[in-house]
């Protein structure tokens, strides 16, 4: 061995990354120091690249393979919409999914190239056992994930937003489980030269296996997914560095797995499910019975130069923005309005709910988009209480995070925290029709007396309410 | 016998726990606003499996092994380069100050 570094240098270096890792997520505490911290964990990943290819062999391969996914990465990266980021980031945890997998069967099939002894002891056995179980699933979960985010579920029924059920899917789902377990002891006992086929049919149930467990979820819960696939991800990446006997990758994948479970608690709080009964799935399913006696209920609505002029007189505002704000691409119209407004001596403020895009963080991804100050926009439970003084709240394509049925026994979304916005004094409401939420159940809100609705698009409407301010 | 050497299994898990423990404080202080660049930076950090796929894919034989790792190499790169660049595109909107406060005293 040719070998520039020592290993004690090597793993020296190894720890240098592992704190700039924790430094880049520190970082994050503030948006202020976070393209700092972003910096660090790019200057981690290059000290970790660079060392790890000083001590290999043959660094041809890896470097061209580097260069083909760099590019891919950095081209899609480039290009993506911010209301994309959900699939981004899905495909993003199928990627490292697939890759632990792969880095597995490596090691399976030549143990030396990682300095493990061979045959592989049963300890490291295990550990790639578990690596690759978790990665496999993350990959075809997130797979799975991707379609339902990207609104592919029209062409292939695997993808729909609706939760995909079927008849004794449990069931199957606890057998193949337990088949992928009983097929990971059979690796670990198995004969050195017999290896390969429980491991390969271990592998191939836990893709199967991502599959189920994801289908039958439906698309309100995506931010829960998006939030434990990313859980997930780090931990297959931690597994992979168990069995290498590599502390950065146990350190690094440590660190995404805590925080994509953090993520998920708090999503699963958000929308006062429990995280077992999003996992286990269906909820959503039952949507037409819900929505049936809602549609004969009348509403006010009026014109967007009604609204022009409430806005023009009231001296508070809070927007509550929701997903149907991007999907309109009316950000940067909001914030034309909410200018005019602030011009005017009007206080304009944003209102976001935990899940109010289809990931966590999203809607200040979007408003920050359209450069609206980061400061005027609040956190559910730094504005809540500023509801009863306000004068106008102004739901922007939400329905589910305003729904006041929250706050009713026996409703579907029953204790749900929501966005207090049927406090204020006046509700407006634009929506492109009376159609319900993603969750698929009416809101009372659209009928109360202060409410207005202000139907289409709500591109179209924000500009018009921009031009009838004076 | 090794004596006083520990089971690499036990040092690795201790690594592990501690990592465990820095992260959960360390992503509690993350600010709401910012999660969906802490995920994406998140994906660009658990591409450090880029670290095992180049020691697979730099074996120096051309087979199975190093081809599977020369795959996730390229898999692993890019969310190396598109987790940190998506991420660095999203905080730079959140940098900019100075434009809203020329707006406000227009």
């Amino acid at each position: 061995m040719t070998q520039v570094m020592s290993s004690n240098q090597v793993a020296l270096l190894y720890l240098v990354a592992s704190v700039l890792f924790i430094l880049a997520l520190k970082g994050l505490s503030h948006p202020l120091s976070a393209r700092k911290g972003n910096r660090f964990g790019i200057i981690g990943m290059a000290i970790a690249v660079v060392v790890t290819l000083a001590i290999t062999h043959n660094i041809g391969m890896a470097l061209g393979a580097i260069a083909v996914g760099g590019l891919l990465g950095w081209f899609v990266a480039r290009r993506v919409e911010m209301t994309q980021m959900p699939e981004l980031v899905a495909a993003m945890h199928s990627l490292v999914g697939l890759a632990a997998v792969l880095i597995a069967g490596a090691v399976v099939y030549n143990p030396s190239a990682f300095s493990i002894p061979d045959p592989i002891p049963a300890g490291n056995r295990v550990e790639l056992f578990i690596g690759t179980f978790v990665g496999a699933m993350t990959f075809s979960g997130s797979i799975i994930a991707f379609g339902k985010l990207a609104g592919l579920g029209k062409s292939f029924r695997l993808f729909s937003s609706a939760p995909v059920v079927f008849k004794g899917q449990r069931l199957v789902n606890l057998l193949m489980a337990i088949a992928m377990v009983g097929l990971g002891l059979a690796f670990v006992l198995a004969a050195p030269d017999a290896q390969m086929p429980p491991f390969a049919a271990m592998t191939a149930i836990a893709f199967v296996l991502g599959v189920l467990i994801i289908i039958p979820i439906g698309g309100a819960d995506m931010p829960v997914v998006i939030s434990m696939l990313n859980s997930y991800s780090g931990w297959a990446a931690s597994g992979i560095g168990f069995s290498l006997n590599n502390p950065l990758l146990i350190v690094a994948g440590a660190l995404v797995g805590s925080s994509g479970a953090i993520l998920s608690y708090i999503m699963c709080k958000a929308m006062n499910r429990s995280f077992f009964s999003v996992i286990l799935g269906g909820f959503g399913a039952a949507e037409g019975a819900a929505t049936g006696t809602a549609e004969q209920r009348a509403v006010r609505s009026g014109s967007p130069e009604d609204v022009a002029f409430l806005l023009g007189n009231a001296e508070s505002v809070i927007i509550v923005p929701g997903y149907g704000l991007a999907v309109a691409r009316a950000q940067h119209a909001v914030k034309e309005m909410a200018l005019k407004l602030t011009e005017k001596g009007v206080t304009v403020r944003y209102a976001i709910h935990p899940v109010a895009g289809r990931m966590p963080g999203h809607m200040n991804v979007l408003l920050a988009e359209a450069e609206v100050p980061y400061d005027q926009v609040l956190e559910m439970d730094e504005i809540n209480s500023d509801f009863g003084t306000s004068d106008i709240a102004f739901v922007l394509g939400a329905n589910d995070v305003v729904n006041p049925l929250a706050e009713e026994k026996g409703s579907p979304i029953y204790g749900m925290p929501i966005l207090e916005a049927h406090k204020a004094r006046t509700v407006v409401v634009n929506k492109r029709s009376m159609a319900s939420g993603y969750a698929g159940i009416d809101n009372p809100l659209f009928y109360m007396d202060k409410t207005m609705m202000v139907f289409g698009d709500a591109k179209k409407v924000v500009e018009d309410i921009v031009k009838a301010i004076d | 016998m090794h004596g006083i050497t520990v089971d690499p299994i036990i040092t690795n898990l201790t690594i592990f726990v501690l990592a465990v423990f820095v992260g959960y404080h360390v992503v509690w202080n993350v600010t709401p606003a910012l999660h969906t660049p802490l995920m994406s930076v998140t994906n660009a950090i658990s591409s450090v499996i880029l670290v095992g796929a180049i020691l697979a894919a730099g074996s120096g034989r051309l087979d199975t092994g190093s081809l599977l790792g020369a795959a996730a190499v390229a898999l692993a790169a890019v969310n190396t380069f598109g987790g940190f660049l998506v991420t660095e595109r999203m905080l730079e909107m959140f940098k900019k100050k100075e434009p809203k406060a020329k707006e406000k005293h227009r």
